[in-house]
């Protein structure tokens, strides 16, 4: 099979001004005496680090990774906006790049003059698009506006029409960045119906999207980009799953750290905690509506929770798939021996509605007797909530309700599903029909 | 080198639609339209020759009658100069959407401005030619052979300094914002509002290095003055010059092009 791009060890270097750059002028380039000497670059940053793969002609080829691991870069590189730094770059063939649809529009034209000269610059001679003009006009759906100026047009029909102008240029290699992101549901599917028209026609297709389900079902092979190097390569899925843990992994820990900073932040604040209805109680008196009150900590500190944890299957995380156990562990001091003690959890989501809230009270457990260092541990053997970021609030306190020591909103975790249900709680269901109702995936899927 | 030469022939068809396009876009949305093609260079003219007849009678010193179309033929053409310079120093800038998204040679941007300009000159060449017509100059066919040089020249010279400053300006923006200046005492310094006769004996020698005067007096000389057209040395001079300049330009260009789409 032959190849359509081969890239040999590519790197690109961005330079990075320092500040005493930052302000060069023709006056100082001139003083210093050097032109050519402020046109170098004196600090610089690898956008593409080494580079290497071959994409074969007519396959789909995926790139993902995060905002800024190059991507884009690399994309202006194969379509040759930019030179690489070194290394080489092959291509052959054709290429159309859908790098941003319509650039070079000009908004007092019409549609009509702007077709002809967006064409152009792809590439196309003048004959080419006039055989080719009326089918441009029908696939960006325009047959009304195409003689109105471009300013005229909503944003959804610039696109449409960049879109079109740029597909129709019949080109060998397409190269895409993130165009699905922006169109309607319609649009996105029109684009898809295209790409795979294209791949029917043998041609070759290079995406860069962070669509990860585009790119498992549409591509032949993916390559992960991180800060500029590959981390990954070869089926799809298995990509997709490398960079998604990854994603993962980087934001645990982020939410780690951000628990982490916040704990650390509060100190146990002895008066009354603040709520929303700003009244002031007595120390000690149990506040009014615990659940309005701000992110904090506060209490009498006669037994203070020291420590929080909350455990996943492999020990401490802030990440759960919904369904999987958790287990909230809290280190407890007692600095004097204590009869009256209930300790407490409830979770809240973003909204601020609890999804759930009980302690040992509520549950019946009579207290007996708390002395020194302990540890409570509450396992909730499958965690029910539909996706989303959630706050834990822990609590030791009096029967009567006065906090010993109350952790209102400083822990957080996160819920992650394939199922995008609604709602806080997902209840246990199965869904069961009848022969004659009937699902093209089965119920199993 | 030559590279590049080939490869803006190849690049001319978007040369030339980009150029209709400017034509086109410029105007659209006035009343007056494309007509201001031709209503700009007269008002320009009206304003001049109100300021040098009714406001500083005197400055003219020697009297050149009719002033007007004396003032016509140095004003139009650098009517052209100024603003295509204007232009293509700005022109990577304007057009880094384009640079950045599509491939294509950079260096049609500049070349487009000043292409459109001249176009602009070329559509206010008919006002001259009633001008001339009204005033009944004696023009010899001879003398008016040598206009479509004059203009080829004068394009060559605009073509090397907006290559030039249209790659240093994506660099260095101070540009923009100098040339405004510098194009006007470059407007004071050549024979456009008084003629080449008033230099005093010490200023000759600006004028020779000043390669705009030497287009400006070829200009007055072939559709002004009667007589021979006198200053052919010069302006073959200045053509070998041009053409040398251009070739500078286009190899300064190349040289910071890789440039263009990190810095616009």
């Amino acid at each position: 099979m032959s190849t359509a791009i081969e890239l040999h060890a590519v790197t690109k270097l961005y330079r990075r001004y320092a500040h005493r750059r930052q302000f060069a002028t023709l006056k100082s380039a001139l003083i210093s005496g050097s032109l050519v000497r402020d046109l170098r670059p004196d600090e610089t940053f690898t956008a593409v680090g080494g580079v290497s793969f071959s994409v074969p002609t007519g396959s789909a080829f995926g790139i993902i990774g995060r905002n800024g691991s190059g991507k884009s870069t690399l994309l202006n590189l194969i379509a040759g906006i930019t030179k690489p730094t070194s290394g080489e770059v092959q291509v052959n063939g054709r290429i159309s790049a859908l790098i941003e649809l319509g650039a070079g529009f000009h908004p007092e034209i019409s549609g009509r003059e702007n077709v002809f000269i967006n064409g152009v610059m792809l590439g196309l001679s003048k004959r080419e698009i006039t055989e080719r003009f009326d089918e441009i006009v029908r696939f960006a759906e325009l047959e009304a506006f195409i003689d109105a100026p471009v300013k005229t047009y909503s944003s959804g029909m610039y696109m449409r029409l960049g879109f079109a102008v740029a597909v129709h240029v019949d080109p060998d290699i397409l190269i895409v960045d993130e165009v699905l992101a922006v169109g309607d549901e319609g649009f996105s599917l029109k684009c898809l119906d295209k790409f795979s028209e294209f791949k029917r026609h043998g041609k070759t297709i290079l995406l860069v999207t962070h669509g990860l389900n585009t790119v498992q079902k549409f591509c032949d092979e993916a390559v992960w980009l991180d800060e500029g190097q590959i981390k990954g390569q070869g089926d799809p899925r298995r990509v997709v799953h490398m960079y998604l843990s990854d994603v993962a992994a980087a934001e645990e820990k982020l939410l780690a750290a951000e628990d982490k900073k916040r704990v650390e932040a509060t100190t146990l604040d002895k008066t009354t905690p603040r709520t929303g209805s700003d009244e002031s109680r007595g120390d000690g008196e149990p506040p009014e509506d615990m659940f309005r009150a701000s992110e904090g900590r506060w209490g009498s500190g006669d037994a203070t929770i020291t420590n929080v944890t909350i455990d996943g299957d492999d020990g401490p995380t802030h990440l759960f798939q919904s369904g999987d156990q958790m287990t909230v562990r809290m280190k407890v001091t007692a600095s004097v021996p204590l009869d009256d003690f209930v300790f407490g959890i409830s979770i809240f989501n973003t909204e601020g509605i609890c999804c759930y809230g009980t302690n040992t009270d509520i549950e019946d457990f009579k207290s007996e007797t708390i002395t020194g260092d302990g540890e409570v541990s509450v396992v909730i053997e499958h965690l029910d909530l539909v996706e989303g970021t959630y706050k834990l609030d822990v609590a030791v306190h009096t029967r009567e309700g006065r906090p010993y020591d109350y952790h209102r909103l400083l822990h957080t975790f996160r819920v992650k599903s394939d199922i995008k249900d609604i709602g806080i709680y997902r209840p246990r269901h199965a869904w069961t029909f009848t022969p004659n109702i009937r699902f093209r995936n089965g119920p199993g899927e | 080198m030559l590279a590049n030469l080939r490869e803006l022939v190849r690049y001319r068809g978007l040369i030339q639609t980009l150029v209709t396009r400017e034509l086109k876009a410029r105007y659209r949305g006035s009343v007056l339209g494309f007509f201001w093609s031709f209503v700009n260079p007269l008002l320009l003219l009206t304003v001049y020759t109100i300021v040098f007849s009714v406001v500083l009678p005197g400055f003219r010193g020697v009297e050149i009658e009719p002033y007007a179309l004396f003032l016509f033929c140095g004003l139009l053409p650098w009517t052209w100069f100024s603003s295509g310079l204007l232009e293509s120093a700005n022109s990577l800038i304007a057009g880094g959407n384009l640079i950045k998204k599509v491939v294509f040679p950079a260096e049609i941007l500049p070349i487009v401005a000043v292409l459109s300009n001249m176009f602009h000159f070329f559509f206010a060449l008919p006002i001259l030619g009633c001008f001339l017509l009204f005033y009944m100059r004696p023009l010899s066919l001879i003398e008016l052979a040598w206009f479509p040089v004059v203009v080829l020249v004068q394009l060559m010279l605009t073509l090397g300094l907006g290559l030039v400053l249209s790659a240093l300006t994506v660099h260095f923006r101070d540009l923009r914002d100098l040339l405004g200046n510098l194009l006007t005492l470059w407007f004071f310094s050549t024979p456009i509002i008084y003629p080449m006769v008033m230099v005093p004996a010490g200023g000759k020698f600006i004028m020779d290095l000043n390669p705009f005067a030497h287009l400006v007096i070829s200009y007055q000389e072939i559709l002004f003055y009667d007589g021979p057209f006198g200053h052919w040395r010069w302006l073959m001079a200045l053509a070998v010059a041009s053409v040398a300049l251009f070739l500078i330009g286009l190899a300064l260009f190349d040289r910071l092009r890789d440039s263009f789409a990190e810095e616009v």
